[in-house]
C-alpha cells in the first residue's frame, strides 16, 4: 500500500485516514478527504485534509514546494494516491529576471499565489511532505513581524508575467480549509476574463480534437450527461444556480463558500445526487416557471464563467455513483437544499428558456469554454508525457479506457508525432534561448515569450502536443540523471512530481537555466549550438534519419550549401537529439560515424576511417574497403542503424573519375541501398548539384537521392545567432547588432563572418572603452571598424605606403596601357615609361637592374601580376587593381 | 706603437660590432612605427595564451616591412610573461620549408613533442600523422590543454598545398572548441584571402594585420644615424665619441643625403639600407678610422650598379660588336626576334664599308662568339623548345635594353672609336 521515497532518508507511510468519501466509477477513482502521514521514528502521524496548505517534496529539500491541497483520490488498484492541489511559489522559484517585477524585496516567508493554468496541479499524493501554515496578508500591509519561521506569508498572485494583488477570496484562512473546491478553483476563472492570451488561443485551437485520455472520459461522460435530458437540466439548474451567485455580488458567493458544505468533493456529488434524484422533478418545475429574462443573463455569463462548466463536469461525471452516495451523504444534502433553494426564489425561469439555453451554449459558449477547460486539465499533460515515453504505461491507460482506445485515429501519425516532437524539444531548447536573448536586449521583459507561445498553440495542436512531450520527456531525462531509479513506474511517479517545475521550464526565465555570463562574446566554444532557424533544415534530415532508423532501412541523403550556413552543426544537432532518443529506448539505437573528407590525406583513407570508427580496426586501405563491403553486404549486428556523416564529400572525389575515389563515392551511396545493411549516409558539400556533375547515369538511377540544400542565413536569422552567442548579455547596441547581420547576410550569410567580427567589434570596443567612458556597449562605431578591418580592400593603402619608386613605377604601368590600349605590358616597355617619368619628376633614372628590383617588390605584394619571371625584360605586367584605384591612391598624397 | 695597436683594435672592434648589427638582425628593443599592430597582435595573442581563446590571424605586408620582426618581439614580450612561459607551446613553419602537408605535419609533431616522436623522427603515415595530430588536437580544450601558437611563414605557400588540408584542420581547430590554438600567418601577399577555399575561408577568422611602413625620410635618417652609432657602454669612450660626431656630421652631408634619399625612394625596407651600410662599413680601415661619404658613396655604386652593364664590360670587342649589330637589329625591326645569319650579315657590312680596326673574323669565329653570347644569356633564343632549325636561323631575342648596351660602351675599356660611332649610329 505504501510506497517508500528513498531519495530522502526519512521514511514515510501514507495512509488514508477513514473511508472513501466518494467514487467515481468511471474514473475508477476513490476520492478521501484526508491523509496521515507517518514518518518512520516520529510516533506522531501528520494529517493532511484538504483544504489545508502543504508541503510537497521538490528539488531542493530545504524549499519544497508549498501548494494547498484540494482534492485526495485513488485509482482503482489502490496503490497509487493522487492530490489534486494550487500551487504556491516560493521567490526562489520565481524567474530570476521577474523577481524585479515585485518592485521590492520579497520577505523571506513569502511565498506567491500561483496562477498558471498550463501548470499541472496533480500531483503524486506520497510527495506530500506534511501540512505547513500560510496566512495571507493584505498588499497594503506590512509583514508581521515575530511570527516563527514556519509560517508562510502570502500577499500577492502570480501569473507567470506579473505579480498582481492577490484576492483575499483565493486565500481561505486554513481554518475553513474545508472550502469546497469551487472556491479554490476560483483563481482561474478570475484569470480567465483578463485576456490570457494563451489560454484564449488554446481555446480557440480546438484542441479537444487530439482525444487524449482523460479529456477523452471527461468529455465523452460530459457529452453524454449532456444528452440526456433529465441530467441536463439539472446541470443547468446547477449552473444557472452558480451563476445566480456570482450575479449576486462577492459577498453572497463568499457567503456561500462559508458556508458550504465541508467536504468539498462530497458537495458536488451531493448536488449531483440530489439534483438527479430530486431536482429532476421539483427543481425543473420550479424553472418552468421562472421568467424569460433569465436567458439572456446565462448566456452572457457563460463565455466568461469557464468555471461554471468545470462544476458541470465533476457532477455529471459523478452523476453513475449515485446509489451509494445518496446513502452516504444523507445528512449533507440539506444543506444543500439550503443553498439550493433561494436560486429557486430569486429567479423564475420559464422551462422554454432551459430547454432552449441548453442547446445554445452546447452550440456555441459551450464548446469553446470546454475546450478552454480541456486545455487546461493538466491531467491530460500527464498522458502526452507518458505517450511517447512510456508505451507501456500507455496501454496500460488504453485498457482501462475504453474512450481512449476508440480514440486513438491519431496512432497512425504516431511516427510523424514523435519526429517533430523531438525537433520540436530541441527547438524548444534552442528557441528558447534565441527568445530569452532578444528580450534581454530588447528589455521587454513581459511580451517576450509570449509571441512564441501562442505561435506554438496556433499550430496544430500535434505540435501543442508535440511540445508537451518534450517538455516533459527533457524532464524525464532530467530526473533520470539525479539519480532515480530508472523503472517505469518511478520514472512516472517522479516525472509527475516535480511538475510544476517543469511547466515553469517552459516559461521565459528559469533560473534553473544554465547560463555562463562572461562578459564577453562567448569564442566559439560551442559550434553545436546553431539556434533558431534550424527548423527546416532540421525537422528534415531528423525525419529522415529518424524513419530510416525506426523502419531499419537504408539511405542517403545529400546537404548542400555555402560555408558557414550551419550544415554540419545541424547534422550534430540531429544526431545528439536523436541519440538521446535512443537512450530512452523511443527509437532504436543508432551508431553515429562522422568522417571529413578535409580531415584525411586521400580518399582512400576514407575506408580506413570508417573501419575503425566501426570496429575499432586498423587496416590498410584496400584491406578496410573489402572488410566494410563484406560487413554492409550482410545484416546489421544487433539491429542498430549507422548514421555516416561525411563531411566535405567534394574532397573525396579530387582523384580521377575512375580511381576509387569514385569509386568510394558509389560506394557510399550503394551500400545504403542494400537491404539489411541498415546503413544512413548523410553527405555534407558546398555544391548542389555534386551529384549530377560526377556521377554517370548508372550511379544516379542507383540513388534515390533527398536533397537538401542550407540557404545562406539572413539577417534576422543572424541577429538571432549573435544573441543566442551573447546568452542575454546586453554587450551590443541594437543598430551595431542591426549592422552586423545586415552586413553580412548581404555579403555571405556565414554565420562565422558574423561572429567574427562581432568578437573583434567587441575588442575594439573594450580598447576604446579604457580610454574614454563610453557606455561600454559595442557600438556602430566599434562595428565600423571591425567591419573595415575585415573587409576594406588593403591595396589603396598599399599603394600610398609604398616608395617612391615604386608608385612612379605603378603610374609607368599605366602610361604604358594607355600608350598600348591593351592592358599587359612587357617590363621593358613599362621600363621606358618609368625613367621617363623619373626625369619628369627631377629623379636620377634607374637602371634595369633598380627597375627590376622595384617591379619584383610590387609583384610579391600583389599589386601587380608578374608572368614569365625567366623572360627578364619581357616579363609581362598586368595591374592587379583597378587603374581608377591606382590613380586614386596616387592623387590623394 | 702600441697606441696604434690599440687604436687598431678597437677600430676593428666598432667594426665589429656595427656588421654584427647590420648582419645578424637582432630584434629591436622596440618596433619602430608599429604600436597598434603591435598592441593588437599582442593582445590577440596573449588571449589564446592566458584565457584558451582560439584565433587566427594574418600578418600581411610587403617584404621587409617587418612581419617578422613584429612576431618576434610580441613573442618575446609574450614570452616574458610568466603565466605563459610554461603554457605555450610554439610551432614554426615555414611555407618555404614545408613544402608540402605532409612535411609540415611531421614537422608540428615533432615540434609539439607527441607520443608518436622518437627522438627527432616522427614514426607513422602521412595519414595515420593527420589522424594522430587532430585527435591529439580535439582532445584538448580550453581550460586544460597547453594552448598551441601555430607560426605560419610565407602563408600563401601553404594555400598552394594540395585541398589546403593543414590550413583547413588548423583553422577548423581554431573555430571550435577543442585544444586552443592561435594560427598566425606571414605573408607578403595582399591578396592572400583570394588564395583560401571557401570552407577555409569561412574558417578563416578574417582577422588581417597590415604593415605599411609611412616612414618619413627624416625618421630613416634618424635610422640611418642610429644604426651607425657605437653604443654608450663601448669600451673605448673617445673613440665612440668620435665616430659619433663624425656619424653625425655624415648624415648632414648633402651628398650623403642624396644617396639615402635613393635608397630611400627605391624602397623604404631596411633590409636594402643595411646592405648598403654595411658596404660603407666594410669599406672602414685602420688607415681612416671613421666613415666617410666616399665610403658610402662607393657602397652606393657598388649596390645600385647593374648586373647586365657589368658582364657587358667582360665582352670581347667581336661579341660587343655582335651586339651592337642586334641593337640595330632591334631599332631597324621594332623588336623583332632576329637570327644568327641576320646578326652576321649586319656585323659583315659594318666590317666591309665603316672599319678600320676590326679584323675580318671567319664565320664559325663569329658564331662560336655568338653562342657565347647565348650562355651568357645576353641573348636567348625565343622559344626555348627543341626545334628542328639550323642554328643559324634560331629566332633569337636580346636581353639588354637599348641604355644598358650604350652605357656599356662608355665604360668599355679602350672601346675602338669607330665601333662606338657605330653604336651611335641610327641606321647600320
Amino acid at each position: 500500500m505504501s510506497r517508500y521515497i528513498t531519495r530522502l532518508r526519512m521514511r514515510r507511510a501514507y495512509k488514508w485516514n477513514g473511508r472513501p468519501v466518494s467514487k467515481d466509477r468511471k474514473l475508477k477513482r476513490q476520492y478521501y478527504e484526508s491523509m496521515s502521514i507517518s514518518v518512520e521514528g516520529k510516533t506522531e502521524d501528520v494529517t493532511v485534509s484538504l483544504g489545508q496548505y502543504i508541503l510537497i517534496e521538490g528539488d531542493d529539500d530545504d524549499n519544497p514546494f508549498v501548494a494547498q491541497l484540494l482534492k485526495l483520490y485513488t485509482d482503482d488498484s489502490g496503490k497509487k494516491k493522487t492530490a489534486v492541489v494550487q500551487w504556491f511559489v516560493r521567490t526562489c522559484e520565481v524567474p530570476q529576471n521577474k523577481r524585479k517585477l515585485l518592485g521590492r524585496h520579497p520577505h523571506p516567508q513569502e511565498i506567491f499565489f500561483y496562477q498558471d493554468c498550463s501548470c499541472d496541479n496533480e500531483v503524486d499524493g506520497e510527495t506530500i511532505l506534511g501540512a505547513v501554515q500560510i496566512e495571507y496578508v493584505p498588499v497594503e500591509d506590512p509583514f508581521p513581524k515575530g511570527k516563527s519561521k514556519g509560517i508562510l506569508f502570502v500577499k500577492l498572485l502570480w501569473d507567470t508575467k506579473s505579480f498582481r494583488a492577490l484576492d483575499p477570496e483565493l486565500m481561505q484562512p486554513p481554518q475553513s480549509s474545508k472550502s469546497p473546491p469551487p472556491s479554490s478553483r476560483g483563481p482561474q476563472t478570475r484569470a480567465l476574463p483578463t485576456p490570457d492570451l494563451s489560454v484564449m488561443k488554446r481555446a480557440m485551437s480546438g484542441i479537444l480534437t487530439r482525444g487524449s485520455m482523460s479529456t477523452g472520459k471527461m468529455s465523452s461522460s460530459e457529452a453524454e450527461s449532456l444528452h440526456s435530458a433529465s441530467k441536463l437540466s439539472a446541470a443547468k439548474a446547477l449552473s444557472a444556480k452558480r451563476r445566480s451567485r456570482a450575479v449576486s455580488g462577492p459577498h453572497v458567493r463568499k457567503k456561500l463558500d462559508l458556508c458550504s458544505p465541508s467536504k468539498n468533493m462530497t458537495r458536488d456529488d451531493v448536488l449531483g445526487e440530489i439534483l438527479d434524484e430530486h431536482t429532476e422533478k421539483t427543481l425543473t418545475s420550479k424553472l418552468n416557471t421562472s421568467p424569460t429574462g433569465r436567458i439572456s443573463i446565462s448566456i452572457r455569463l457563460t463565455r466568461l464563467n469557464l468555471n461554471e462548466e468545470e462544476c458541470v463536469s465533476p457532477l455529471s461525471s459523478h452523476s453513475p455513483d449515485k446509489p451509494r452516495m445518496t446513502a452516504y451523504d444523507k445528512d449533507e444534502s440539506t444543506s444543500v437544499f439550503l443553498g439550493v433553494q433561494p436560486f429557486g426564489d430569486d429567479d423564475a425561469e420559464p422551462l422554454i428558456s432551459t430547454c432552449r439555453t441548453p442547446r445554445k451554449r452546447e452550440a456555441t459558449p459551450r464548446s469553446a469554454g470546454l475546450r478552454g477547460l480541456k486545455a487546461r486539465t493538466p491531467s491530460r499533460r500527464k498522458d502526452a508525457l507518458r505517450e511517447p515515453a512510456l508505451a507501456a504505461l500507455a496501454e496500460e491507460e488504453h485498457e482501462d479506457s475504453p474512450v481512449q482506445t476508440a480514440a486513438t485515429p491519431r496512432s497512425k501519425r504516431k511516427s510523424a508525432q514523435l519526429v517533430s516532437s523531438r525537433i520540436r524539444k530541441q527547438l524548444n531548447l534552442l528557441g528558447n534561448t534565441v527568445d530569452l536573448q532578444s528580450d534581454g536586449v530588447d528589455g521587454d521583459d513581459d511580451d517576450c515569450f509570449v509571441p512564441a507561445k501562442i505561435d506554438l498553440q496556433s499550430s496544430s495542436d500535434e505540435e501543442e502536443e508535440a511540445k508537451i512531450d518534450s517538455e516533459d520527456e527533457l524532464i524525464v531525462k532530467k530526473r533520470r540523471g539525479s539519480g532515480t531509479s530508472r523503472s517505469t513506474e518511478k520514472t512516472r511517479v517522479s516525472a509527475r512530481t516535480p511538475r510544476k517545475t517543469p511547466s515553469k521550464k517552459t516559461a521565459p526565465a528559469t533560473p534553473h537555466t544554465p547560463r555562463h555570463a562572461t562578459p564577453s562574446i562567448p569564442s566559439r566554444s560551442a559550434p553545436a549550438r546553431k539556434p533558431g532557424n534550424v527548423l527546416e533544415e532540421a525537422r528534415d534530415i531528423y525525419n529522415f534519419v529518424e524513419s530510416k532508423v525506426i523502419d531499419g532501412t537504408g539511405g542517403c541523403m545529400y546537404i548542400s550549401g555555402v560555408p558557414g550556413t550551419g550544415k554540419t552543426a545541424t547534422v550534430h544537432e540531429v544526431i545528439r537529439s536523436l541519440q538521446q532518443s535512443a537512450e530512452q529506448d523511443e527509437i532504436p539505437h543508432l551508431r553515429f560515424i562522422e568522417i571529413n573528407g578535409m580531415k584525411m590525406t586521400d580518399p582512400h583513407q576514407a575506408y580506413v576511417q570508417i573501419l575503425q570508427k566501426l570496429t575499432d580496426q586498423k587496416a590498410t586501405p584496400d584491406h578496410a574497403a573489402a572488410l566494410l563491403e563484406k560487413r554492409f553486404s550482410a545484416p546489421a549486428p544487433k539491429k542498430e542503424t549507422t548514421v555516416l556523416l561525411v563531411d566535405e564529400v567534394r574532397h573525396l572525389l579530387l582523384v580521377t573519375l575512375i580511381s576509387i575515389g569514385y569509386f568510394l563515392f558509389i560506394i557510399l551511396f550503394d551500400w545504403p541501398t542494400r537491404r539489411n545493411a541498415r546503413l544512413v549516409v548523410l553527405t555534407i558539400a558546398n555544391t548542389m548539384d555534386l551529384p549530377e556533375r560526377i556521377m554517370i547515369n548508372r550511379v544516379a538511377s542507383r540513388l534515390g537521392l533527398t536533397r537538401m540544400s542550407f540557404q545562406p542565413y539572413t539577417f534576422k536569422q543572424l541577429q538571432q545567432i549573435i544573441t543566442s552567442r551573447l546568452n542575454r548579455v546586453k554587450a551590443f547596441e541594437e543598430d551595431a547588432l542591426q549592422l552586423v547581420s545586415r552586413k553580412v547576410a548581404a555579403l555571405s550569410g556565414d554565420a562565422r563572418r558574423c561572429l567574427d567580427i562581432c568578437r573583434r567589434a567587441t575588442e575594439i570596443c573594450e580598447h576604446s572603452g579604457s580610454q574614454k567612458n563610453s557606455s561600454g556597449l559595442v557600438g556602430m562605431s566599434h562595428v565600423m571598424e571591425a567591419l573595415d578591418e575585415m573587409f576594406s580592400s588593403s591595396y589603396i593603402a598599399a599603394i600610398r605606403c609604398a616608395s617612391v619608386q615604386e608608385q612612379l613605377f605603378l603610374r609607368a604601368v599605366i602610361a604604358e596601357f594607355r600608350r598600348l590600349g591593351l592592358e599587359e605590358a612587357t617590363f621593358q616597355q613599362v621600363f621606358v615609361q618609368h625613367q621617363a617619368l623619373c626625369r619628369v619628376e627631377g629623379l636620377q633614372p634607374v637602371n634595369v637592374s633598380e627597375g627590376l628590383t622595384v617591379c619584383q617588390r610590387l609583384g610579391s605584394c600583389r599589386l601587380i601580376l608578374l608572368e614569365g619571371s625567366r623572360l627578364d625584360l619581357f616579363l609581362r605586367i598586368r595591374l592587379n587593381v583597378s587603374q581608377d584605384d591606382v590613380l586614386y591612391a596616387l592623387k590623394a598624397d | 706603437m702600441c697606441v696604434l695597436m690599440l687604436c687598431d683594435y678597437v677600430c676593428v672592434q666598432a667594426q665589429k660590432l656595427l656588421r654584427e648589427r647590420l648582419c645578424h638582425q637582432k630584434l629591436p628593443d622596440q618596433p619602430v612605427g608599429l604600436d597598434s599592430q603591435y598592441k593588437h597582435l599582442l593582445e590577440l595573442l596573449r588571449r589564446t595564451a592566458v584565457h584558451g581563446e582560439s584565433n587566427s590571424v594574418l600578418i600581411v605586408g610587403p617584404r621587409g616591412s617587418g612581419k617578422t620582426m613584429l612576431l618576434g618581439c610580441v613573442l618575446r614580450e609574450l614570452m616574458s610573461l610568466r603565466e605563459v612561459q610554461k603554457n605555450v607551446l610554439l610551432v614554426e613553419l615555414n611555407g618555404l620549408l614545408q613544402t608540402d602537408d605532409k612535411i609540415a605535419l611531421k614537422e608540428i609533431t615533432r615540434q609539439l613533442h607527441l607520443e608518436n616522436v622518437v627522438g627527432d623522427k616522427v614514426f607513422g603515415s602521412f595519414a595515420e600523422n593527420l589522424a594522430f595530430l587532430l585527435e591529439a588536437l580535439k582532445k584538448g580544450d580550453k581550460s586544460s590543454s597547453r594552448p598551441v601558437l601555430f607560426v605560419l611563414d610565407e602563408f600563401d605557400l601553404f594555400a598552394h598545398h594540395k585541398n589546403q588540408t593543414l590550413l583547413y584542420n588548423l583553422l577548423d581547430v581554431s573555430q571550435s572548441a577543442q585544444t586552443p590554438v592561435a594560427v598566425v600567418g606571414l605573408t607578403c601577399r595582399l591578396d592572400v584571402l583570394e588564395l583560401l577555399e571557401k570552407r577555409v575561408k569561412s574558417r578563416f577568422s578574417h582577422r588581417q594585420i597590415h604593415l605599411f611602413s609611412s616612414l618619413s625620410f627624416g625618421q630613416y635618417v634618424d635610422v640611418v644615424r642610429a644604426q651607425l652609432s657605437l653604443p654608450p657602454d663601448f669600451p673605448d669612450p673617445k673613440f665612440s665619441d668620435e665616430w659619433n660626431h663624425s656619424v653625425t656630421k655624415l648624415c648632414e652631408d648633402k651628398t650623403v643625403e642624396e644617396i639615402l634619399r635613393r635608397n630611400f625612394n627605391g624602397s623604404k625596407d631596411f633590409r636594402s639600407l643595411h646592405s648598403l651600410l654595411f658596404l660603407a662599413v666594410s669599406r672602414v680601415s685602420v688607415s681612416h678610422s671613421t666613415l666617410r661619404e666616399a665610403d658610402l658613396i662607393e657602397a652606393c655604386r657598388l649596390i645600385s650598379a647593374d648586373s647586365k652593364a657589368n658582364v657587358l664590360h667582360g665582352l670581347s670587342i667581336l661579341e660587343l660588336c655582335l651586339i651592337i649589330a642586334m641593337k640595330h637589329l632591334n631599332d631597324t625591326y621594332d623588336g623583332e626576334p632576329f637570327n644568327f645569319q641576320m646578326v652576321h650579315n649586319e656585323f659583315k657590312k659594318f666590317i666591309q664599308r665603316k672599319s678600320h680596326s676590326i679584323h675580318k673574323f671567319e664565320k664559325p669565329v663569329v658564331m662560336k662568339a655568338f653562342e657565347h653570347l647565348l650562355q651568357l644569356e645576353l641573348v636567348r633564343p625565343v622559344d626555348s623548345g627543341v626545334c628542328k632549325v639550323q642554328r643559324e636561323y634560331q629566332l633569337m631575342r636580346l636581353m639588354l635594353e637599348h641604355g644598358q648596351v650604350m652605357e656599356a660602351l662608355q665604360k668599355y675599356p679602350q672601346c675602338p672609336t669607330d665601333v662606338k660611332q657605330w653604336a651611335l649610329s641610327a641606321f647600320g
